[in-house]
Formats: structure tokens, sequence, C-alpha cells
């Protein structure tokens, strides 16, 4: 039987898609309005708290990465979509972004 | 496989003609605006890693006019990611209880269910 990678694409990209649909919202209702109107303040000693506890560092590298991922192979495809040929630009721009923001989480919770 | 597969050109421009591909072009480019926050989210947390006077700023930034209209515009497109990622649920994934097909609806209400809960939990943490 032919060896495909789509899986390894496929599971992260679903995943990515339901945490994205149950968090992203909540999230952007806080940073972008709750926060601004001064409802939450987010002080920096409660984040930085939770950004220290392991579990939560867990919980923010999975609400960045596989939301991020998700993203990229989405639009990966609707590129394709769009006329875009999938040839390696493509990947290279929708992967290699969301790998830098993987990256960059991780070194950021690693020494906050 | 054909080594050198047959691409055929397609305008861009090819599903403005349908409300029914708007609507699908417009679900798929949720994707972008859920990239987009998640590099957001991503500078949130590098400003926290450098410390107060950072994570200060960015919160200042998060409440200026164009961060709100930024994030405004983010949260549209992730309500509707959500919207349609749920309906979408039961036709990717069909769940069978004991051989029977669980209803659609009812798989999808579950996800509305999550929704609801997963907000509340972010909202009690974050201290509302």
């Amino acid at each position: 039987m032919a060896r495909s990678n789509k899986p390894i694409l496929w599971l992260p990209f679903a995943a990515g898609g339901l945490v994205a649909a149950l968090i992203i919202p909540v999230l952007i209702l806080i940073t972008g309005l709750l926060v601004p109107l001064g409802i939450l303040p987010l002080p920096y000693d409660k984040m930085a708290a939770f950004a220290h506890n392991p579990l939560g560092k867990l919980i923010l590298f999975g609400t960045v990465a596989l939301p991020a991922w998700h993203a990229a192979h989405r639009l990966r495809m609707t590129a394709h979509d769009l006329g875009f040929s999938d040839g390696v630009a493509v990947k290279v721009i929708c992967y290699g972004s969301a790998w830098a923001l993987i990256a960059i989480t991780a070194a950021a919770l690693v020494i906050v | 496989m054909s080594r050198r597969p047959y691409t055929r050109k397609v305008k861009r421009s090819w599903w403005l003609g349908r409300r029914r591909y708007v609507v699908y072009m417009v679900r798929e480019l949720t994707s972008l605006f859920v990239g987009l926050y998640c590099a957001l989210l991503v500078v949130g947390l590098w400003r926290l890693a450098e410390g107060r006077a950072a994570w200060d700023g960015f919160l200042d930034a998060l409440s200026s006019p164009l961060g709100v209209l930024f994030q405004l515009v983010c949260l549209a497109f992730a309500a509707y990611h959500s919207v349609t990622w749920f309906a979408l649920t039961p036709k990717a994934m069909p769940l069978a209880v004991r051989g029977e097909p669980v209803p659609a609806k009812a798989i999808v209400g579950m996800h509305y269910g999550a929704w609801a809960v997963v907000s509340l939990i972010v909202l009690i943490a974050a201290g509302i």
C-alpha cells in the first residue's frame, strides 16, 4: 500500500479546527473587548503565574500551536482553490509561518 | 501518478460569481484570521516573557483603536469558523452508538455545549 503523510497533516488540522472553534472567540472577546473596555485587567502577575505553571504552559502551547497549524494547512488548500499551484512556495509560506509561530511560542514559554 | 500533472488555469476570481461560492471562500478564509490572531497571541506571550513593562505595553496596544478594530474583524471570522466547523463535524466524523447513528443535531448540539463551557471556564479563569 502506498504510504501517505496525509494523516500526519490531518490529525493536527482537525484538532486545531476544534480548538480554534472552542477557544479563539472567547479569547478575542477578552483581548479585543473586555480588556479595552477595562472590564478585565489581565494583570501581569496573574498571567505570568499561569505561564509559569506546567499545565498553563501546555494549555497556552496547544492554544497557539494547534490553531496555527490548522490555519496553515487550510490556507495552503485555499491558495490552491485560488489558483496558486500547490508548490514549494505555498507550502513554505503556510507551514513555515506556522512553525515560526510554534517555535516562538515554545521559546517564550521556556524563558517566561 | 503522472510526473507532470496537467493543471488547468483558473481565474483567481472564479468564486465571486455565485453566493454559494462566496460563502465557501469566506468560510475557508476564516483560517487567515485564525492564523493572524494566533500571531497576535504569540506576540502577547513574547511580551509576557519579556516582563511587566512589555506586557503592559502589549495590553495598551490591544486597546488601541487599530487593535480593537483588527480584533473585531478576527472575532467575526472566528465565530463564523466555530459555527461552520460545528456544522460540518457530523458530516466529517459521523458517530454511531451501538450500531445506531447519532443524529447530526445531537453532535452539533454537543459542540455548542462544549463551546459554552470552554468559554465560561476561560472567562472565569481570566477573572471575570
